[in-house]
C-alpha cells in the first residue's frame, strides 16, 4: 500500500505531464488523475496531516474534516467529468490549466492555515485566467484581463487581511475567524470576492461566458464554491451573509430574463445559486451549514450539466446567442434531453438534486422565523425556475425553428453529461449518501407531502406565468444588446481614469517640460558658456577704464579678452585674475 | 414548462424517427402534438390546485396555510419579474453591443 500523499499534489504535479502524452494515451492519463486522486483521498484518515515547519510557522497541507472532505470529493467528480467531456481539445494549455486549477481548488480545501491557503488561493486564478484566454478572441482576452485584474484586487484585500489578522492573533490557523477588526473584514471581502457578492461580481458574468466550451466546466465549479467553503469555515453564523446571500439570490434573475448570450443567463443562475449557500452559512444553524454544502455539492454538478449541454450546442453550431438558436431538439435529442435534467435540478423539481438540498436552507430560515429572507428565497426559487429551468431549454432547443440541423454532441461529451445527470437524478431521489457526507448529521426529510405540493405548485404557476406570457407576446424577446451591470464602474470608469491621468499628468508633464527642458536648462546652458566672460569683462573693464583706456582702445581690449575666453586661449593674467575673482566670490558666499 | 413534463414520451418519439432520416417531421411539428402537450399541462395544474385540499400541513409560516399560497405566488412572483425586467431594468441598461468597444 502506497502511502497517501496530499490531494491537491496529484493534480498539480500529473498536469505537468500532460503535454508527453499523445493521442489516446494522454486521454486515459487525464482520466486516470482524478480517479487516482479519489482512491487518494478516501485512504485518508480524517485528521491532520502533512505538516511542514517553515520558518517560525507549521504549515498543514491536510486538514481532513467533514466540512473539507465533501467538498474534496465532488471536486475530484466534477474534475472527472469535465476532462471527460474536454477529452476532444488537442490544446495542452487548456488540459494543464484545467488539472492545475482544480489541483489549487483541493489546495484551498484542504489547507490548515492562512499561509498555503492564500498560495493555493491565488493559484485558483492564475490557472484558472488561461481557460478564458485559451478561447483566443478578442472578447475573451479582454474579459479575462479585467478578470485578473479583479481577482489581483481581491488577492491583495485578502493578504493585507491575513498579515493583520496573523499580526493580531499570532497564530497562522486557518478557522473560525469571525468579524472583529479591520484584519477580518479584509478577509472576509477578499473572499467575497471571489464568491461574486453583488457589486463584486460582474468578472464571472464578464469572463465565464467568454470562456472557452470546455474551460467553462471548470471555472464553473472551482471558484465560487472555494470561497463558499472558506465562509463556511471562517465566518458561519455572520449576520451580513444572511442579506448578502439573499442579494445575491434576488437580483441576478431580473439581469438573466433579458440576456442574450444563454451561457451568461448560467453565469447569472450561478450568482443566484451561490446565493442560497452564503444565506445559509449566514444563518449558521447545522441545518442550514449542511444545506449550503450540500447544495453547493449539488450546484457543481447541475451547473456543470447545463454548461455542457449549451458547450454543446455551441460546439456544434458556433452560436449561443437565444435570438440564433431554435428547434435543436429535433437533432440534439440527447443534449436537449441532458439540459432538462440539469434544468429541473436547479430548478428544484422532486426527485431532482437542488429539491432536496435548497430546502434545507429554506426550511433553516423558516425555522429562524425570517421573514423577508424566506421570501426573497422563494421568489428566488420561482424565478431559477423562469430562467434557468425554462428560459435556457426552450430558447436552445425549441422555440422559433432556427433551421440548423447540428448533428448530435460528440460521444465524450455525451457521455459526461450522462454522468452528471444521472447523478443529479440519483441525489434527487436518494439524498441518504449525500446527507451521510455533510458537516453535521442530519435529521432532516425533504419528502414530505406538503413540501412536494408546495414546491410542485411553485414550478408549475411559475411555468405557467411563462406560458401566459409567451403567448400574450409580452415576455420580452431576445436582443442583441449590451446589458451594462456593475462592471461599468471600471470598463467605463477605466476611462474617466485613463482621462484624468491624460490631463492631469500629461499637463504636469507639459509644465515641467516648458520649465525645466525650455526654460531652466538654456539659461544654465547660456550661464555656463557666457559666465566667464560677465564675470571677467565685470571686473576687467571698470579696471581698464580706470588705467585710461577709452573708445577704441577700450573695445579692442574687450573684443580680444572675448575671443580669449571663447577659444580659451585668456593670457595668464587673466586666468589668475579670474581664479581671483572666483575665490573671492567663494570666500563671500561661505 | 412544455418541454419537461412530455420529455419521456418526446425521446421515445424522437427515436423512432431518427430510424426514418427521411421523414423531415418533428416531434412538434405536428399542431396535435403542441395541443395534447398543453392539454396535459393545464390539467396538471388543475390537479395541483384540486391536491391541495387533501394535504395535511405543518409550516414554518401562518401564511403557508392559506390555499394556493404557493401557486399564487409562483405565479405573481414570475409575471412580477417578468415585467419589472422588462419595463424597468431593461431600459435602464440596455446598450448597444459595441457599447464596450
Amino acid at each position: 500500500m502506497i502511502n497517501p500523499v496530499p490531494p491537491a499534489a496529484i493534480f498539480i504535479i500529473a498536469a505537468l505531464f500532460v503535454p508527453l502524452f499523445k493521442g489516446r494515451w494522454k486521454n486515459a492519463f487525464m482520466l486516470l488523475i482524478p480517479v487516482v486522486g479519489l482512491i487518494n483521498l478516501i485512504s485518508i484518515p480524517e485528521g491532520t496531516h502533512w505538516v511542514v515547519r517553515f520558518l517560525d510557522y507549521d504549515l498543514v497541507f491536510g486538514r481532513m474534516d467533514r466540512l473539507s472532505i465533501i467538498f474534496g470529493y465532488i471536486f475530484h467528480i466534477i474534475s472527472f467529468i469535465a476532462i471527460l467531456y474536454a477529452l476532444h481539445v488537442k490544446d495542452d494549455i487548456q488540459h494543464v490549466a484545467g488539472l492545475v486549477y482544480a489541483g489549487s481548488a483541493l489546495g484551498v480545501v484542504f489547507s490548515g492555515e492562512l499561509f498555503s491557503f492564500f498560495v493555493f488561493w491565488e493559484m485558483l486564478t492564475i490557472s484558472s485566467i488561461f481557460l478564458i484566454w485559451a478561447r483566443r478572441t478578442r472578447a475573451a482576452m479582454g474579459a479575462g484581463f479585467r478578470y485578473l485584474l479583479v481577482h489581483a484586487a481581491g488577492g491583495l484585500c485578502l493578504l493585507a487581511g491575513i498579515v493583520l489578522y496573523v499580526n493580531q492573533t499570532g497564530s497562522i490557523e486557518f478557522g473560525y475567524i469571525g468579524l472583529s477588526g479591520l484584519g477580518s473584514y479584509l478577509i472576509f471581502f477578499g473572499f467575497g470576492v471571489n464568491c461574486a457578492w453583488p457589486f463584486l461580481h460582474p468578472w464571472l458574468t464578464d469572463a465565464y461566458p467568454e470562456a472557452t466550451v470546455t474551460g467553462t466546466i471548470f471555472l464553473s465549479a472551482f471558484t465560487t464554491k472555494c470561497a463558499v467553503y472558506a465562509l463556511a469555515r471562517a465566518f458561519p453564523g455572520t449576520e451580513a451573509l444572511i442579506w448578502i446571500g439573499a442579494a445575491m439570490a434576488g437580483f441576478p434573475i431580473f439581469y438573466a430574463v433579458i440576456e442574450n448570450d444563454l451561457r451568461r443567463v448560467l453565469a447569472y443562475s450561478l450568482i443566484n445559486q451561490v446565493g442560497f449557500m452564503v444565506c445559509g452559512i449566514g444563518i449558521g444553524t447545522h441545518l442550514a451549514i449542511n444545506g449550503a454544502v450540500a447544495h453547493a455539492f449539488n450546484d457543481i454538478l447541475f451547473k456543470a450539466l447545463l454548461f455542457m449541454s449549451m458547450g454543446a450546442v455551441l460546439y456544434r453550431t458556433g452560436k449561443i446567442n437565444g435570438t440564433a438558436l431554435g428547434g435543436l431538439y429535433k437533432t440534439m435529442p440527447l443534449t436537449c434531453l441532458f439540459c432538462i435534467v440539469g434544468a429541473a435540478s436547479i430548478s428544484a423539481f422532486p426527485l431532482f438534486s437542488g429539491f432536496v438540498s435548497k430546502s434545507m436552507v429554506m426550511s433553516a430560515a423558516g425555522e429562524g422565523h425570517m421573514r423577508v429572507v424566506w421570501f426573497i428565497l422563494l421568489f428566488a426559487s420561482a424565478g431559477v425556475f423562469h430562467h434557468a429551468g425554462i428560459k435556457i431549454p426552450f430558447f436552445a432547443f425549441f422555440s422559433h425553428d432556427s433551421g440548423m440541423r447540428p448533428k448530435e454532441a460528440p460521444l465524450h461529451m455525451l457521455l459526461a453529461m450522462g454522468i452528471a445527470a444521472f447523478l443529479c437524478i440519483f441525489i434527487g431521489s436518494f439524498p441518504g449518501p449525500l446527507y451521510s457526507l455533510l458537516p453535521y448529521p442530519v435529521d432532516y426529510a425533504p419528502y414530505t407531502i406538503p413540501h412536494i405540493v408546495g414546491q410542485t405548485q411553485l414550478l408549475f404557476f411559475s411555468a405557467l406565468a411563462f406560458t401566459l406570457l409567451m403567448l400574450a407576446g409580452i415576455y420580452p424577446g431576445e436582443q442583441r444588446c449590451v446589458n451594462i451591470d456593475a462592471d461599468w464602474f471600471y470598463r467605463k470608469g477605466s476611462r474617466l481614469f485613463y482621462l484624468i491621468m491624460d490631463k492631469g499628468l500629461n499637463s504636469l508633464n507639459k509644465v515641467s517640460d516648458h520649465i525645466f527642458v525650455g526654460g531652466l536648462a538654456g539659461f544654465l546652458g547660456y550661464i555656463s558658456k557666457r559666465g566667464p566672460e560677465i564675470l571677467t569683462l565685470g571686473a576687467l573693464t571698470p579696471l581698464w577704464g580706470i588705467t585710461g583706456a577709452k573708445g577704441k582702445e577700450l573695445k579692442d581690449k574687450i573684443e580680444t579678452t572675448r575671443t580669449a575666453l571663447h577659444t580659451h586661449t585668456s593670457p595668464i593674467g587673466i586666468s589668475a585674475a579670474l581664479a581671483t575673482v572666483f575665490l573671492v566670490v567663494i570666500f563671500i558666499l561661505r | 414548462m412544455k418541454n419537461r413534463r412530455n420529455t419521456p414520451k418526446r425521446g421515445n418519439k424522437k427515436n423512432e424517427k431518427e430510424k426514418n432520416p427521411k421523414s423531415k417531421e418533428y416531434l412538434f411539428d405536428k399542431p396535435g402534438n403542441v395541443k395534447i402537450l398543453f392539454r396535459s399541462f393545464y390539467s396538471a395544474l388543475l390537479v395541483l390546485l384540486a391536491i391541495e385540499f387533501f394535504v395535511n400541513k405543518h409550516p414554518h409560516f401562518a401564511w403557508e396555510e392559506w390555499p394556493e399560497f404557493y401557486a399564487v405566488y409562483g405565479f405573481v412572483a414570475c409575471v412580477v419579474l417578468v415585467l419589472v425586467s422588462k419595463y424597468i431594468l431593461r431600459p435602464l441598461v440596455k446598450r448597444r453591443e459595441d457599447y464596450y468597444d
